[in-house]
């Protein structure tokens, strides 16, 4: 069984399908942050964009990411194009989310006492307000980012590739070795996400917050 | 010239290729409407099992705090595994068939995170005096359980019950790849007739019915927070 196993990850169409679901998932990641960061970053200093795009999102999160890929079908046709474009659209939710929520949360005390400074809004916002919300920020990347790997397993059903190409040869053909195969490496490859933007939301967490954290028993 | 656009939108609202209504007219008594009771059906019991999991593991994890990481490691190495790929491994396990029950647990295994989570952050938002006050009157550590923490901790455990719900409403459509039923059924069988209009109606449906049990829920939510609207009032 296990050598059976071995024997699928072998086979050079394995690579193949691996290439295939980290482009799609990475593209459409990049895509979803180049939308839901300018949004938010518009929005921040406005309550009605906000509530706007909080709702969006909350919708959004709500529509099935299986609902959003079997759309794609009828109204974009079959193939890489259209899972990359609903998998940016499963993307953006936790993405703007976050984003926006974790701007808007920046201490006004904190603000107020820069513009006291003297400093001017884009200063305030490179400066200040990015670097209190980028763990939030961080974090809605982590989720996405995750979804993202998930949902494109889903990405064989409209043929565009990927690594639940395996689990679907493996249910039709009852090939047990071969839909284990599919199943692991995609589980493996959500949980390496999921671990390796844990780490860079680490990373990117500012040393002072980091001492509050802690100071807060976090 | 025609506006593109707007093309798009006629195909979306009444082009005859993209949803036929003659379809749904006809086939809505035999397999919309069964594809939403199996759908609900999935999901309630999915989160009702998961519930009566969280609650003690939850209530158990708030007490010792040590069980607490490893509980939120495992769940949550559970949260992350595609779907797909959970259900591929759980139809493999011998004496598990292809049919709703691994995907029941899949289901349930995707909630516990959020549950257990929420339930943990429920149970710590009480404050310490209220249950100083609890004992000062003589309950008993039951009592104050019973009467004082779960009822304060009940709006929080509710929002996470609320996100849960949302989620499996959601994974539950992919169950019907391994013939778990609901309404990915209406979706799959779209997929693999080329048949629009059955794509449609499972993804308009299942997006329906995940926003109104995001609504009901929220509503649950608001109700149970009694002092937030005498605050407001």
């Amino acid at each position: 069984m296990i050598s059976d196993l071995l024997g699928v990850f072998a086979r050079p169409g394995f690579t193949t399908l691996l290439r295939e679901h980290i482009v799609l998932s990475a593209v459409a990641l990049l895509i979803a942050i180049a939308i839901a960061l300018p949004v938010a970053l518009l929005i921040r200093n406005t309550r009605v964009g906000a509530a706007i795009a909080i709702n969006i999102g909350n919708v959004g999160r709500a529509v099935p990411s299986l609902a959003i890929l079997a759309l794609a079908l009828p109204l974009l046709g079959i193939g890489f194009w259209s899972a990359l474009v609903a998998l940016a659209a499963l993307a953006i939710p936790p993405i703007l989310i976050n984003a926006s929520t974790g701007l808007r949360e920046v201490d006004k005390g904190i603000i107020d006492a820069a513009r006291g400074m003297g400093l001017s809004g884009g200063q305030i916002l490179t400066g200040i307000q990015l670097p209190i919300a980028a763990p939030v920020i961080f974090a809605g990347i982590r989720t996405s980012a995750v979804q993202t790997v998930a949902s494109a397993t889903l990405a064989t059903f409209i043929g565009a590739g990927g690594l639940g190409d395996l689990i679907v040869e493996g249910l039709q053909r009852r090939g047990p070795e071969i839909l284990l195969a599919g199943a692991f490496s995609v589980a493996l490859l959500a949980i390496i996400t999921e671990i390796g933007f844990g780490v860079l939301e680490r990373a990117f967490t500012p040393k002072g917050l980091k001492i509050a954290q802690k100071r807060r028993g976090r | 010239m025609t506006n593109p656009a707007l093309l798009f939108l006629q195909d979306l609202t009444g082009g005859p290729e993209l949803i036929d209504w003659e379809w749904l007219r006809e086939n809505f008594w035999e397999d919309v409407v069964p594809a939403i009771q199996g759908h609900i059906f999935l999901s309630f019991v999915s989160v009702a099992i998961a519930l009566a999991i969280a609650l003690p593991v939850g209530i158990l994890s708030a007490r010792y705090r040590k069980a607490y990481p490893p509980v939120t490691f495992v769940t949550g190495i559970l949260y992350s595994i595609p779907s797909l790929a959970l259900f591929s491994i759980l139809i493999s396990l011998p004496g598990v068939a292809l049919g709703p029950t691994p995907v029941i647990i899949a289901l349930v295994a995707y909630s516990l995170l959020i549950l257990i989570r929420n339930t943990v952050a429920g149970l710590d938002s009480v404050p310490p005096e209220t249950i100083d006050a609890a004992r000062g009157m003589g309950l008993t550590n039951r009592q104050i359980l019973f009467r004082v923490e779960l009822p304060l901790a009940l709006p929080i455990i509710v929002a996470g019950i609320r996100i849960a719900t949302v989620t499996i409403i959601g994974i539950a459509t992919i169950g019907a790849y391994i013939n778990g039923g609901g309404l990915g059924k209406l979706i799959f069988d779209g997929i693999n007739r080329q048949f629009p209009t059955m794509i449609i109606a499972g993804a308009v449906l299942a997006t329906a019915l995940a926003i109104i049990a995001d609504l009901l829920l929220l509503g649950l939510e608001r109700y149970l927070r009694p002092w937030a609207r005498a605050r407001r009032a």
